[in-house]
């Protein structure tokens, strides 16, 4: 029962003296107080997100069913390799990233530092994958909008032979290849700003911000970089894997 | 204001309610939890790709979303640290999954329906 | 009329030394405020600003619509000046108004903080506005946009030369403005709350904004999306919304209104709460089944995701879901019923008074419930299809809107204008006003109920000539309630100055925010409060000896 609970500031009540680290701000009683609104605050800010790649999971389910063939196809150029290489890193950066955090928690700059520097370069790698997958689709004509050509998809490839779509059906890959490029589009954005944000906390946890109990940035990031993960890991199958044998 | 030096006055009068305060005790997971955890989903992700090859005919959709689904509650359970979080931060989870959930089936009705009869 | 109520004498009242008005001076210390009051005035300047061009521009629509023919405004240039309207207006002054203004000022008040979770967040989403703000203007002054307020597609992305990637991408950050006003409300409530005020103490007004809150929340990333995929169709078309490519129109429909059905209790709830306050205050009666009210807040937002497609009963949706759609529909008028019932209970047997705000709460409860009553007879299979895309639909809305949300906007700045400024507005010439507004109101959108029924489209710059007689009377009424608009814009203006003083709880109010100096301290309370008694607890505020709530140093 939340409804009779009181507001934070209760254990505070016949108290002496406040612990007034110079992180704590003005407004909140105490430390704990403020870190429990900031991570309140991260996860709800995290509810916009479920909505907001909502909509593109709802379009692609509704599409799929759509369009399934268009979708098969689709699925069928995508490289399974990358997609499972890319969501390898991204499981070990969410790894690192909860090292990082577990690192701040007990106060060791060191690894702190280390765990940060392995998550960037894991989040570097992840985008290199997926940099390297667009191209190759831009190589093959398949970016609705820009270069779009469905005559590649029409007929089988060496791995998939028997993949032969009517003209017009061919066509509807656009869709697929559309909603490819704005979940993957959007998700990478998040990496992108994952990333730079991530290098910005790196540079302030050096000179030791993060590691004298003021450790809310990098937790809240690290619940930010696990929903940019969980994000991946169902589009991972959505996109690559659940059409491999249709 | 200038009640300020009586304040301790009024303490022993203090009708706050059942006493159950929200703090959370901050749970610091160990790095073993960690490592159990990330070597699970990378075996859930060798497992997903590895059963993408084998033909389950409908069921490789459904094997597929059902490990991304296990893999997605170990993140946020243990790396978001939602098992050990308030009961407010479980409900703010569940209510996201829940509006979504009303987005796309609430959609889906239209979408199932729109030819019922006409096929 | 006799009361039992004595308001304060306000010929002794001062106004305090320091306050949040005057403890820095400069712009510097406006625009790089932390301050949630700071912040909220700012919005009030802002929304007042967009207010008046959104209403210049119905100005314009109903001079057009004087006469039959389109002689004032070709035919595309009215269908740019509705569709500013509506995006102002919804946009601009609806979803900000009382929230991001009265809200922002109110609520950590009342709740006993020193301010909201994020006061620098709070600032991001001001400076969020403004830039949407000024990407509409441009829009504005760069030609225009015409595809209405919706976006509907494939009109938006296929068949219009106008600047409709612009005027979608300033939508998206006023989307995020309002995001992270409601983000910073629901962590304000939760988490800061004094000690003693638990979750059935706090002011009905919090309820409704929580409630509020969820919607922005959850519901206005799924616009963001929306519009992100419009920009995309618009510029590279990627098809998702084009059915010459496979696309469905319909799915932005449902996008789109997936928001924007939640968008209208964005807009409402939180003037909900302001009648709240209001009619509880004069007459001097805790709002009768408190609880239920509350609850309703909740249950509002939550049906709120429910209905959404009863925008699209006449799209091509399928029957079956149409059904299920408006039997959903019909289930979200018991809540708003509830209230609108809890308030006539609360004003029986209460020692009424007839205040500015409590007139403008009067004009909420009448022209509102007609406006829900409308909105029933839309949300029904059958009348839909006669009444959709009609002046019925025009009508029904304005009523919800602007009789509803604008009155209790005017009714709530009227209410905590003493607290926000220090100064009392001037009685008579407001009470004049609210008199205005609401004759003006009836005059020029009762007419076009009547105009719908009858079959007038929505949308057009001409109409036939048996039209006429009922749309010189809305404009002639719309002339009115211009003037009820420019009058507060005046004197309440001129109160900044010349306004008696008002002290510190001029109306004999119970909430924590009227036990505090007028205006307030930057840090609201020299002392974080001690809740001891229940919301609208008039026998605790008789007894009271002094104006000062207990603290805890």
């Amino acid at each position: 029962m939340d409804s009779h609970t009181l507001a934070a500031q209760t254990g505070e009540i016949g108290h002496v003296e406040h612990e007034h680290p110079p992180f704590l701000r003005h407004h909140f009683e105490n430390v704990a107080q403020q870190r429990e609104a900031a991570t309140f605050g991260m996860w709800l800010f995290l509810l916009t997100e479920i909505m907001f790649f909502g909509g593109l999971f709802c379009a692609y389910l509704i599409f799929r069913n759509w369009y399934y063939p268009a979708f098969v196809a689709g699925s069928h150029s995508l490289h399974i390799w990358a997609g499972t290489l890319n969501t390898t890193l991204l499981i070990v950066s969410s790894f690192t990233m909860a090292m990082a955090v577990h690192a701040a928690e007990v106060r060791h700059r060191k690894p702190l530092l280390a765990w940060m520097i392995a998550t960037i370069i894991l989040g570097c790698g992840f985008l290199c994958v997926k940099a390297y997958e667009w191209h190759d689709e831009w190589v093959e004509h398949h970016v609705p909008g820009l270069n779009f050509n469905p005559a590649t998809l029409e007929h089988g490839t060496k791995a998939y032979p028997d993949d032969n779509l009517a003209p017009d059906m061919a066509q509807k890959t656009s869709i697929y290849f559309s909603l490819y490029f704005a979940m993957t589009g959007m998700h990478a954005l998040h990496m992108i700003i994952g990333v730079s944000l991530l290098t910005f906390l790196l540079i302030r946890a050096w000179g030791g911000a993060y590691t004298s109990g003021h450790i809310a940035p990098v937790e809240n990031f690290g619940l930010y970089w696990h929903f940019v993960d969980i994000v991946w890991i169902f589009l991972f199958p959505l996109l690559y894997l659940i059409s491999r044998h249709q | 204001m200038e009640q300020q030096h009586e304040h301790h006055h009024h303490l022993p009068h203090l009708e706050l309610g059942p006493s159950e305060p929200t703090h959370t005790q901050f749970h610091i997971v160990s790095p073993k939890t960690y490592l159990i955890i990330g070597a699970c989903l990378l075996i859930f992700t060798a497992s997903t790709t590895a059963i993408s090859y084998v033909d389950l005919g409908e069921f490789n959709a459904v094997v597929a979303l059902a490990i991304a689904c296990i893999k997605a509650t170990l993140v946020v359970l243990f790396f978001m640290h939602v098992k050990y979080s308030s009961k407010l931060t479980k409900l703010t989870v569940a209510c996201g999954f829940f509006t979504f959930l009303v987005l796309i089936t609430m959609t889906m009705t239209d979408y199932i329906s729109r030819a019922w009869g006409r096929w | 009329m006799s009361t039992i109520v004595s308001l304060p004498d306000q010929s002794t009242a001062t106004l305090p030394k320091v306050s949040y008005l005057n403890k820095e001076y400069g712009l510097k210390s406006w625009l790089l405020t932390g301050d949630h009051k700071r912040i909220a005035v700012l919005y009030m300047i802002s929304i007042t600003l967009f207010f008046f061009i959104g209403g210049a521009m119905a100005a314009l629509i109903r001079l057009e619509l004087l006469t039959p023919t389109t002689d004032l405004l070709a035919a595309d240039t009215y269908n740019k000046v509705f569709t500013a309207h509506g995006l102002i207006m919804v946009f601009f002054f609806l979803v900000p108004s009382v929230p991001a203004t009265i809200g922002n000022f109110c609520i950590p008040i009342m709740v006993g903080a020193k301010d909201l979770a994020f006061p620098k967040i709070n600032l991001l989403s001001w400076y969020l506005y403004i830039a949407a703000g000024i990407m509409m203007i441009c829009v504005l002054v760069f030609g225009g946009v015409d595809t209405g307020w919706t976006f509907t597609t494939p009109l938006s992305t296929h068949y219009l030369n106008t600047n409709v990637v612009s005027a979608g991408l300033a939508v998206f950050l006023a989307g995020f403005s309002s995001i992270f006003t409601g983000l910073n409300f629901i962590v304000t409530i939760h988490r800061m709350r004094a000690p003693g005020m638990t979750w059935f103490r706090l002011p009905l007004f919090v309820w409704s904004h929580y409630a509020a809150s969820i919607l922005m929340v959850l519901g206005t990333p799924v616009l963001a999306i929306t519009l992100v995929l419009v920009v995309l169709e618009r510029t590279i078309g990627i098809g998702v919304f084009d059915p010459s490519k496979g696309g469905d129109p319909l799915l932005f429909q449902h996008l789109f209104w997936f928001y924007s059905h939640p968008a209208v209790y964005i807009m409402i709830l939180p003037g909900m709460g302001v009648i709240s306050e209001v009619i509880s205050t004069f007459s001097r009666k805790r709002v009768f089944g408190y609880t239920a009210v509350a609850f309703s807040s909740v249950a509002i937002a939550v049906f709120g995701f429910f209905v959404w497609a009863h925008h699209m009963f006449i799209m091509g949706i399928s029957n079956y879901s149409a059904l299920v759609f408006s039997l959903l529909t019909m289930l979200v008028a018991v809540p708003s019923a509830i209230k609108i019932f809890n308030w006539s209970a609360t004003l029986y047997k209460g020692s009424i008074t007839f205040e500015t705000p409590m007139l403008y709460a009067f004009g909420f409860l009448g022209l509102f419930t007609i406006g829900g009553l409308t909105g029933v007879f839309l949300g029904s299979l059958g009348m839909d299809i006669h009444l959709t895309e009609t002046y019925f639909i025009v009508a029904h809305f304005h009523f919800v809107m602007v009789g509803g949300m604008l009155m209790a906007y005017l009714s709530g700045v009227h209410f905590w204008w003493p607290k926000i400024t220090g100064r009392m507005y001037p009685e008579g010439v407001s009470k004049l006003a609210a008199v205005i507004t609401f004759v003006g109101f009836i005059l020029t959108f009762f007419p076009q109920f009547i105009l719908g029924y009858l079959g007038m489209p929505r949308r057009y710059a001409a109409y036939p000539p048996e039209f006429q007689v009922l749309n010189v009377f809305s404009s002639a009424g719309a002339t009115v309630l211009g003037v009820g608009y420019l009058l507060p814009l005046l004197y309440l203006t001129w109160s900044l100055k010349y306004g008696k003083i008002a002290g510190s709880n001029p109306w004999q109010a119970t909430g924590l925010e009227w036990q505090i100096q007028s205006p307030p301290l930057t840090e609201n309370f020299a002392e974080t409060p001690i809740v001891t008694h229940e919301a609208y607890d008039y026998e605790w505020l008789a007894n009271k000896t002094r104006n000062e709530v207990q603290t805890v140093g």
